[in-house]
């Protein structure tokens, strides 16, 4: 059972990123798309960001720069599903669409596309009202993606269903009710889906952003977290997921363990 | 409404090995064997593909060995000559020959040279034409000295060149890139180790179809559970991914068997109800080497001839598909 990273950094949101959008200039992409693949990313999340005019052809461009540096499964990050789809049609490794809500006309959008282009989704356990508080109501959308998941011919694993951390600061009781939601929603299938987090959420507006990244994570990896969108270039944190994951008896130990696990 | 029967999915699978080289392939082998290449646990053909059926090699030393009374009317008429005794267990069916370069080892009177080892590997290419595997004296500076002449002597034959271990690899491994053989990486049943052995291989620059390993197994009755424990590990690791661990297997079934008193006490020493020695020991080296079969080992070193017929016969049994 393999962890899988998702870099976080291909976002139009960070400046250097939101620039070259802009410009269409794409060595600052691909220079994140080395460097998080070198740092063991299982996908890279691309999102065009908020001021991309066109965002379908900004997100192929950006889909296209990045498949020329490297062979690494993409993420491709975006409300809009025309971008999406752009995106699955010329992704040469089968992609993660992130995301879906619990909401019906979208599951119909996206569930469907997914099964056409063999992509996974990450699935988000909440609905046009919003996020939910309590870890049952996150339990209950889970079990409604799940269903849809297989009313639409997938798979429970091609879902990574993310049951949505809110910053610590903002919303601390958020924090247990998401670790005993994750514990449940990995009991409500077999094969169980995969479950994911935004985990730099979590420290948002914190000054303890990597040690508060990392400690949610290694507890979130003890009720079934195996997979983040997360800052791969991290090392601290790599290696505290690398090491959660040997010690949960999922890779075999060795003495170079860590640097095992961000080979792909 | 239809039933759906649950089958493991596995991500991984076991890496392929191609074991001598043909003329084709710059060598000069009759054929080539592969090992590995399961996608699924030994034998559950149901779940995946065994597209290799486990190999059999037969051992033979470079030196007349100090194995029990019952092997003198197999190969008391060719022991003395290594090149007589590959001939013979080529002709009995071995898939492979596994030669021990035992006389190398500096502890004999008269301990062969590293040229001598490799004049011997030599003869024994010019006159079989069976894969071959040469393992060193197990002395870890002499089996670097004659490793790297073997090497140099079979260069392109792509023989397998053993044994490397964790504080003695480098000049072996070297010598397998420099002769283009593959190579044999044994931890002593730690799986920790032989993983932390296959990426130091690995970081040297040797390729994934190129390792072997021996996870070194006992006996039966002599921790052949541990053994087990360990190859089945292992193989569940390479199973769901792990390329570390995903190596073929060699089992040294004969040694480990013929080290037990069960097989080799003469009925005057046997406890009760034992029986004939000669029986008891073969049954005793076949029943070892089944148990390895299960545990996953890709290719089977065999001892006694009578054994390996045994095995050879409960391969073709269990290579018989049981999938649906």
């Amino acid at each position: 059972m393999a962890f899988y990273m998702i870099g976080e950094r291909i976002n139009g949101m960070f400046k250097d990123i939101g620039e070259a959008v802009a410009k269409f200039d794409p060595k600052p992409i691909q220079d994140w798309a080395i460097k998080q693949t070198q740092a063991g990313a299982a996908y890279l999340d691309v999102n065009v960001g908020p001021t991309a005019t066109d965002r379908v052809k900004s997100m192929r461009w950006m889909v296209e720069v990045i498949q020329e540096v490297c062979d690494t499964p993409i993420a491709l990050d975006s409300t809009n599903y025309d971008a999406i789809e752009a995106g699955l049609e010329i992704c040469k490794k089968p992609a993660l669409i992130n995301s879906c809500p619990c909401e019906r006309p979208k599951i119909e959008r996206v569930f469907p596309m997914a099964k056409k282009y063999g992509a996974k989704i990450v699935a988000l356990t909440m609905d046009k009202t919003g996020i939910p508080k309590s870890a049952d109501m996150r339990v209950a959308f889970a079990m409604e993606l799940l269903a849809a998941a297989d009313e639409f011919g997938l798979s429970p694993d091609d879902l990574f269903i993310d049951p949505l951390i809110l910053p610590c600061n903002v919303a601390q009781d958020h924090a247990p009710e998401v670790l005993e939601a994750m514990r449940q929603i990995k009991g409500l299938s077999d094969p169980p889906p995969h479950l994911t987090l935004g985990l730099s959420n979590v420290s948002q507006g914190t000054p303890h952003r990597p040690l508060i990244n990392r400690t949610y994570c290694v507890m979130a990896m003890t009720v079934g977290l195996d997979s983040a969108i997360m800052d791969v270039s991290d090392d601290d944190l790599v290696d505290a997921i690398a090491t959660a994951d040997m010690l949960l008896n999922n890779a075999i130990y060795c003495d170079s363990y860590a640097k095992v696990f961000r080979q792909r | 409404m239809p039933v759906e029967i649950l089958k493991e999915k596995y991500t991984g699978k076991v890496q392929e090995v191609v074991l001598g080289a043909t003329k084709e392939e710059g060598g000069t082998r009759a054929y080539t064997v592969k090992l590995g290449g399961s996608s699924t646990l030994p034998f559950l053909q149901f779940e995946g593909e065994i597209p290799n059926r486990p190999v059999i090699a037969y051992e033979m030393w470079d030196i007349k060995p100090d194995w029990p009374a019952c092997f003198e009317e197999v190969y008391g008429d060719v022991w003395n000559d290594p090149v007589a005794w590959a001939k013979k267990i080529e002709e009995l069916g071995a898939d492979v020959i596994y030669l021990k370069l035992k006389g190398a080892d500096p502890e004999l009177d008269n301990s062969k040279t590293p040229d001598e080892c490799a004049k011997v590997v030599k003869a024994i290419l010019e006159n079989t034409g069976a894969p071959l595997m040469v393992e060193g004296p197990g002395n870890p500076d002499k089996d670097n000295d004659v490793l790297q002449a073997v090497g140099e002597a079979a260069a392109g034959e792509n023989i397998a060149l053993g044994v490397a271990e964790k504080d003695n690899y480098r000049s072996i491994a070297a010598a397998c890139m420099m002769g283009k053989h593959c190579i044999v990486g044994r931890s002593p049943v730690d799986i920790n180790v032989l993983k932390q052995l296959n990426i130091m291989l690995t970081e040297m620059g040797i390729s994934p179809e190129k390792i072997i390993n021996d996870p070194l197994t006992g006996g039966l009755g002599y921790g052949i559970e541990y053994s087990y424990s360990v190859m089945e590990r292992a193989r569940w690791g390479a199973l769901i991914g792990d390329k570390m661990m995903a190596f073929p297997v060699v089992c040294l079934a004969g040694p480990e068997a013929w080290r037990a008193k069960e097989a080799y006490a003469p009925v005057e020493d046997a406890g009760p109800g034992w029986g004939e020695q000669k029986p008891r020991g073969i049954m005793w080296e076949a029943m070892t080497a089944a148990a390895l079969l299960q545990a996953g080992g890709d290719l089977i070193l065999m001892r006694h001839p009578e054994a390996a017929k045994l095995v050879k016969k409960h391969i073709e049994g269990l290579m018989v598909s049981n999938a649906y």
